[in-house]
């Protein structure tokens, strides 16, 4: 693995145990509250700390996501080629896509999709 | 297991117990041959395949020298595990009657037991795995105190016999055949803390990268059946460490010309 690709996944390693240990707690301490799906939103919008939590969430698993994914399929696989960067590149766009899109439409529900 | 005879020299266990002996012949595409050896008391792995290459069958390869565990030439994988065989005393390796003899793992076999080691030693050079002294000699001797931390680290991976056992045993080796392995990067890793070396920045972009410490994933497998007691893990750690500086300084360097 290349270094800057070992330090990028590591760190971002540090950063999603911190941020899944807090997601979960939250998840469940909000289940167990008995809280319905339209309390939650109502506490998540417009709240900037849980925006740029969710934001520093995804960024995160769209660098660790592929960067292990991609070793996985060299050592396993024949693939080593070029195009197998620009599959996890494609890969990591599709996790800070679909998961900005997610945290930002629970920030402000309504707002992104008509 | 430990009787012996009058005088004093180890003595053939009675003659029922015999150990009944798999041996890998031939090559890549070879296939097992089996043997029956008696069982002696504190007799060894290399003991058997010796007996077995004296009195039953001289074609049988394989490879030793000193029988005392310094040289590093007598590796084989003993029923699954990879071993020091000259060290390795059948009663600790078999589990019932049965022992299992085959070449180390990840290197090409010649014959039977006997590996090519060139890929191997071909690595410790591609890690840079001599000492460098630099283009001019030093002017005094370096101070090198027993006790600072790069001795003791520098200690803690040097006396690597170059068994081949690590190698064998490593999983990454396996899926990259162009990965360093463990021995290797060991290796680099005493001459970086070496204080006289003035090889370590050609060493750690050597060591670094899909085939370097990098692609190790902690598996400790080459710690877990290095014979002296080494932890090449370790010293991939330590690797890691070092090479880490130059990846995020690069990273800075990008931020900052953007």
């Amino acid at each position: 693995m290349n270094p800057l690709l070992y330090m990028a996944q590591r760190g971002t390693a540090a950063l999603l145990a911190l941020a899944v240990a807090v997601h979960l707690a939250t998840m469940v301490h909000a289940v167990r509250g008995g809280l319905s799906a339209t309390e939650i939103l109502s506490r998540t919008a417009g709240n900037g700390w849980f925006l740029a939590f969710y934001c520093v969430f995804v960024c995160a698993a769209a660098i660790h996501a592929p960067i292990g994914l991609r070793s996985v399929i060299r050592e396993w696989t024949g693939w080593r080629s070029r195009s197998l960067d620009m599959a996890m590149l494609a890969f990591a766009t599709a996790i800070l896509v679909l998961g900005l899109r997610a945290a930002l439409a629970v920030y402000q529900p309504g707002g992104l999709v008509p | 297991m430990t009787s012996t005879s009058q005088n004093g020299r180890p003595a053939a266990a009675p003659a029922e117990e015999t150990l009944r002996v798999r041996v890998w012949r031939g090559q890549a595409d070879g296939a097992f041959e089996d043997f029956a050896v008696p069982r002696r008391a504190s007799q060894t792995v290399l003991d058997v395949v010796t007996e077995i290459q004296r009195a039953q069958d001289p074609t049988l390869s394989y490879r030793f020298a000193c029988r005392v565990g310094m040289c590093g030439s007598c590796a084989m994988v003993v029923n699954g595990r990879p071993r020091w065989t000259c060290r390795t005393r059948v009663s600790e390796a078999v589990d019932g009657d049965i022992l299992v003899l085959e070449p180390l793992r990840n290197l090409p076999i010649v014959k039977d037991l006997t590996v090519d080691m060139v890929p191997f030693f071909e690595k410790w050079r591609d890690a840079h795995g001599a000492f460098e002294p630099g283009e001019a000699p030093p002017s005094d001797f370096a101070p090198v105190r027993p006790d600072s931390p790069k001795r003791k680290a520098a200690d803690a991976g040097v006396e690597c016999i170059n068994c081949g056992v690590c190698y064998s045993a490593c999983d990454v080796v396996a899926w990259n055949k162009d990965y360093l392995g463990p021995a290797a990067l060991n290796r680099a890793w005493t001459l970086v803390n070496d204080e006289r070396d003035r090889g370590n920045a050609a060493r750690l972009a050597a060591v670094s990268g899909d085939v370097g410490c990098h692609s190790c994933h902690s598996h400790m497998s080459c710690t877990e059946f290095c014979p002296k007691d080494l932890a090449p893990t370790y010293a991939i750690a330590g690797l890691k460490r070092a090479t880490a500086p130059s990846p995020i300084g690069r990273l800075l360097a990008l931020l900052v010309k953007s």
